[in-house]
């Protein structure tokens, strides 16, 4: 058994800037991330990130990572975390071969989200791909997709995704929303418009065509009620469709360790109920990022350094609230906007427990 | 119309546009951006002091025209790709974009000059690239224009496709 201060499960954004700050106020931190590489999400994001100079605004996600100081920090890449036990211990497996046990005096759990799928015939045959999915084989990997693409989700994903697509030479014949709006930013939609892509609101996917691949996919028009108009569908031949239809939070560790969580649908699904310091209901586990509630890498980074500000003071019995009331400020600008308008209901929902 | 297509419409462009005055002088910086996101490196990056987002960066930029002359470093720097600069004082009219795609056409080739829903407006040659390393891999791409398209033109498409893609 190693005894170490804190443990940070998760390279993201959240999990770097947790690790970090724990580390700047002299803690022994592990930092474990079951990828080859840091940075979570951030490792494929080639487009320049909004926010302002403090969340690297202007600055491409993949050379986030690079900025934030973990020299005192113990990185473990390739690592997973499998257990985290009423005890306090944290089982790991390490380049799928060794096995430790770890324990800490406390932990920030920050190990993201996953991709959502939506129901529709067809939609096991190959080419059929999540957004997350098609990105890393793009953006990590080298490696197209398909040629002709049909994008499902007008969200800040789908459409940068879209871009990105493009970016590499393929085809993007539509992007399809079922809303009646399009919930991405809308420069984000503004880049894609202007590169010929139509972009179509109150559309739903009916089925993927195709014997043993897909060939083409077939869509229709949605009434306000979200039902589809009679006659309305339409086929594009395609290769590929994407689907950015929204994220839910990696919460397997919190669930197992009896962490009290709370289903909150503006927020992505199960997230833990927690204080304004990122506190689970468990007295030494603190979230940060997705996993707390789906949101994006400039809050999420903010969150990761509240979250190991007070781990911190609590293992050190010392006082850093200044540097989180600073903290606090940075993440309400970053939720205030009228896009965040969902976010903050769902942040209401989930209320605070008292410390 | 924004919300539901993705595409700047006559009424949004009306407010941001720079006075007829200002454009006959020079480039100019025209902001695409139209809705609170919580963003704003394009007020930091210019040395103009010509765009105020303040305290809330929510807030939709304001750009003083009359302070602006035409640099730049908002259109590299702007994540959305949503700053251009245009200019009306020449006899054709110039404007300059964000570009993210390779291959770059060359100074003096002729591309197709793009509307901001992607169609063809009409051929326009390359006055400028600028790459340098401070852009952060967002090439600037100034082409020239008719004088009436100055303001329908964002995007381009290259009249050949490179073979390599
Ligand atoms: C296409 C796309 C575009 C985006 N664009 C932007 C943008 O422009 N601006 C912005 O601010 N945000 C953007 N985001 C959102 C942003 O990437 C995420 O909100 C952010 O990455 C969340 O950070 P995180 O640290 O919580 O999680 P993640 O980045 O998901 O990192 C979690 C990490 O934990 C690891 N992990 C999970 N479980 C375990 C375990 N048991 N053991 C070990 N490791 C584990 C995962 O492998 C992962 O590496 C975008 C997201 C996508 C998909
Ligand atoms: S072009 Fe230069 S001066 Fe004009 S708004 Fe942009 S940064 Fe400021
Ligand atoms: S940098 Fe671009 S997207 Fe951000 S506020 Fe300024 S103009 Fe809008």
């Amino acid at each position: 058994m190693i005894e170490i201060d804190a443990l940070v499960v998760g390279g993201g954004p959240a999990g770097i800037c947790a690790a970090s700050t724990l580390a700047e106020k002299g803690l022994e931190v592990w930092l474990v991330d079951e990828n080859d590489q840091l940075g979570g999400q951030l490792v494929k994001q080639t487009h320049k990130f909004f926010g302002s100079k403090e969340h690297y605004a202007g600055v491409r996600g993949i050379d986030i990572p690079q900025k934030v100081d973990l020299c005192k920090v113990k990185v473990l890449s390739n690592t997973s975390v499998l257990g985290c036990y009423k005890d306090g211990v944290y089982t790991l497996i390490i380049e799928e071969k060794t096995y430790i046990k770890v324990k800490p005096k406390g932990a920030v759990i920050a190990t993201g989200a996953q991709e959502k799928f939506l129901p529709f015939e067809g939609n096991d045959l190959p080419g059929v791909y999540g957004a997350g999915a098609v990105q890393t084989l793009m953006n990590k990997e080298g490696i197209l997709p398909g040629k002709k693409v049909l994008m499902i989700g007008a969200g800040n994903i789908g459409l940068i995704v879209s871009y990105q697509l493009l970016q590499a030479g393929v085809e993007v014949v539509a992007v399809i929303e079922g809303a009646d709006r399009i919930g991405g930013y809308w420069v984000h939609s503004a880049k894609v418009a202007r590169a010929s892509v139509p972009i179509l609101t109150n559309h739903t996917i009916l089925k993927a065509v195709g014997k043993s691949e897909v060939e083409g996919a077939v869509i229709a028009k949605l009434n306000s009620n979200w039902e589809v108009e009679p006659n309305s569908e339409q086929t594009f031949e395609v290769d590929t469709i994407c689907l950015s239809v929204g994220l839910a939070p990696i919460n397997d560790l919190l669930w197992q360790r009896g962490c009290q969580m709370q289903y909150v649908k503006e927020l992505g699904g199960y997230v833990p109920s927690r204080n304004k310091f990122l506190k689970t209901s468990v007295d030494n586990i603190y979230v940060a990022g997705d996993v707390s509630g789906i949101e994006e890498a400039s809050s999420a980074m903010v969150e990761g350094k509240v979250a190991g500000l007070a781990l911190a003071m609590d293992i050190k019995g010392e006082n850093f609230e200044m540097e989180i009331e600073q903290a606090f400020r940075s993440l309400k600008w970053l939720r205030e906007g009228e896009t965040a308008l969902n976010l903050r209901k769902g942040l209401e929902k989930i209320g605070v427990i008292e410390c | 119309m924004l919300k539901t297509v993705g595409i700047a419409q006559k009424d949004d462009l009306i407010e941001v546009m720079p006075s007829l005055q200002r454009l006959k002088q020079g480039p100019v910086a025209i902001f695409e951006c139209f809705q609170p996101i919580p963003c704003n490196p394009c007020e930091n990056s210019c040395p103009k002091n010509a765009v105020v987002i303040g305290e809330d960066i929510n807030n939709i930029p304001f750009v003083d025209h009359d302070k602006c002359n035409g640099c730049s470093k908002c259109v590299s720097v702007c994540p959305g790709l949503a700053v251009f600069l245009i200019d009306l004082s020449k006899d054709k009219g110039n404007v300059t974009l964000p570009y993210e795609f390779c291959p770059l056409p060359k100074k003096g080739e002729e591309v197709y000059g793009l509307d901001r829903s992607g169609k063809i407006v009409e051929i326009c040659t390359v006055t400028n690239i600028r790459t340098a390393k401070s852009l952060n891999s967002t090439t600037l791409l100034s082409i020239e224009t008719s004088k009436d398209k100055v303001n329908e033109i964002r995007f381009i498409k290259l009249k050949e496709e490179n073979n390599e893609r």
